[in-house]
């Protein structure tokens, strides 16, 4: 489904991420390790369009992707939950939900535009689905729709989270990019997103998920890579990985 | 007295928060001051004169001045949203990745492009707006307000009404909010920032160019440099609001109008574009961030 080519990027001089190979299947989750600083955000961000590869492609079923712009990406399938979550603080949670699904609606109004209705709608008809997608996130998050007026900015970390998780979802992708959804969390919200995480699969969802609490993520994830600055140093299966000598005394702290 | 000082600072207040209005989304967006916004201001003023001209012309005006009217209101706008989106593609756009000095002398630039290409086209002397709106006059508290007067700020506060809708309640206007806080998640949540940006520019144009029209009107005279005073007040007032805010750039504008024309009423006329330059010195030494800044935590 997502392949990458020997993707090397940089910010201004320093290579960050030194030519990485790596694939995700259609309904997998994948989950990529590795220290502080190995390039696992700037590897996402390379996915998603923010940063452009110097050298190298990345090809969504079938397409090269690497040189659009990042809404066209969004609008290819894939989702990002960033690091840091980076909530919208002055928009509400409603308003945070409905930004995840502007591509969805953008991707309508043009189909409107191709065939322009002798009258046009006064309200925009859902075809893209986004109500029923809105419901699917409060019934995952119902504290998301207790507190849908509220400004994205009072939440709490972890509500912060689900809320980040919640609007990726919008958009309904067919790739879901997360970047270490647990940190800095308290036990029980890194409990339920562990947990949604792998509801999400289990209805089809593929993910790709960046986590510092190795553990975890191997346990959940049918394969992993290992990363060390900027280079995929392992790979292997998600049950094997916590077995491999280095990893165990690397990452896992045995 | 008085009275007549409100009536008179709401109606300039009401034009100077009009451009306010234009370098506050500007900046809120960019974090750029956009020095040509000035003279976007200036240009709707000139293209008033040379449309309201042509359907004088044509014999329109006499015919209903209202249609005449709305046209001119129309088709300057139309020109200057193009005018601003023109600058912005070609004077920021390619320097969106420059260090933050770049885009602010590129606007200088076009700032001084801008005045000199109306000096040359259409002369350096005052140019007169042909008074066409009769002086029916409102008496109340000894003050009179003129129907002009009530045009300019009923209009000024409608344009306003209508902008706050389109920000807080369609989707191109939460996506500006978005963009605002945080571009690269708007992007990964596929907005378009480029295009986010265009609207903003195609926006605040338009509410200079009806500024500058109701200036126009109101003084009667129009020149190549009246952007650019009325640009740095404009701004001040944005300023004064809280630079980046909208409700602070309409306050701003309306507390700047007010107090010129006050200090114009009871001290001294000549030194009315200094009193407003004044108060945003006290004010911005009580609250740096301005009336209605966003404190530095949630920024
Ligand atoms: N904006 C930037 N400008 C310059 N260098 C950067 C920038 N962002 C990251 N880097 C550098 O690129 C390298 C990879 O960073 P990246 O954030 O991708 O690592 P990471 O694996 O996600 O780390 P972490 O686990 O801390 O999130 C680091 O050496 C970092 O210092
Ligand atoms: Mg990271």
């Amino acid at each position: 489904m997502l392949l990458l080519k020997d993707i090397h990027t940089f910010y201004g001089n320093i290579e960050a991420v030194k030519g990485i190979d790596l694939h995700v299947d259609k309904g997998e989750i994948v989950c990529l390790i590795g220290s502080n600083g190995a390039g696992k955000s700037t590897a996402l961000m390379t996915i998603s369009g923010i940063l452009k590869p110097k050298n190298g492609g990345i090809l969504f079923e079938g397409e090269e992707i690497h040189k659009l712009p990042p809404h066209q990406i969004v609008s290819r399938g894939i989702s990002q939950v960033p690091e840091g979550r980076r909530i919208f603080p002055r928009l509400t949670v409603m308003e945070n939900l409905e930004m995840g699904a502007y591509s969805v609606n953008s991707y309508q109004l043009s189909v409107v535009r191709k065939h322009p209705p002798l009258i046009p709608p006064l309200t925009r008809v859902d075809t893209g689905g986004v109500t029923t997608q809105l419901e699917k996130v409060f019934e995952l998050f119902s504290v998301l729709k207790e507190r849908r007026n509220q400004l994205g900015g009072t939440l709490s970390g972890g509500e912060q989270q689900m809320l980040a998780i919640g609007r990726a979802l919008m958009s309904n992708p067919k790739l879901l990019l997360l970047d270490e959804p647990s940190l800095g969390l308290a036990p029980i919200f890194v409990i339920k997103i562990f947990k949604t995480i792998r509801e999400l699969n289990s209805e089809g969802l593929t993910i790709l998920l960046v986590e510092q609490n190795a553990k975890a993520a191997l346990r959940l994830a049918n394969r992993g890579y290992v990363m060390e600055s900027g280079k995929v140093i392992k790979e292997g299966k998600g049950a094997e990985l916590p077995h491999d000598a280095d990893i165990k005394k690397a990452y896992l702290g045995e | 007295m008085f009275f007549q000082q409100i009536i008179n600072g709401l109606t300039v207040g009401g034009v100077y928060a009009l451009i306010a209005l234009g370098y506050t989304m500007v900046y809120g967006i960019l974090e750029l001051i956009n020095f040509a916004h000035g003279e976007i201001y200036m240009l709707g003023a000139y293209l008033g004169i040379i449309f309201l001209g042509i359907f004088t012309a044509m014999g329109l005006t006499q015919y209903s001045l209202f249609l005449s009217l709305l046209l001119t209101f129309i088709f300057s706008v139309t020109f200057c949203s193009a005018y601003g989106f023109t600058i912005e593609k070609l004077a920021y756009k390619p320097l969106r990745k420059a260090p933050r000095l770049s885009p602010l002398i590129s606007a200088i630039g076009v700032s001084i492009f801008l005045q000199n290409y109306v000096m040359l086209t259409q002369g350096a002397t005052d140019k007169v707006f042909p008074h066409i709106m009769e002086t029916t006059k409102i008496e109340f508290f000894n003050a009179t307000m003129t129907a002009l007067q009530v045009f300019i700020i009923v209009t000024s506060l409608l344009l306003m009404s209508l902008l706050h809708l389109y920000v807080m309640k369609t989707k191109t206007g939460k996506a500006m909010r978005a963009v605002a806080q945080d571009k690269v998640m708007a992007s990964l949540l596929g907005i378009n920032i480029d295009r986010i940006i265009s609207v903003t520019f195609i926006i605040g144009s338009g509410l200079a160019a009806v500024a500058g029209l109701m200036v126009a009107m109101y003084y009667g005279l129009v020149n190549y440099y009246i952007g650019y005073i009325a640009g740095i007040k404009a701004f001040a007032a944005a300023v004064l609001g809280g630079i980046g805010s909208i409700p602070g750039a309409i306050l701003g504008g309306f507390v700047l109008g007010i107090i010129e024309s006050m200090g114009a009423g009871y001290l001294s006329s000549e030194y009315k574009d200094a009193y407003a330059f004044v108060i945003l010195i006290i004010i911005l030494l009580i609250k740096p961030r301005g009336l209605l800044g966003k404190s530095a935590k949630d920024s």
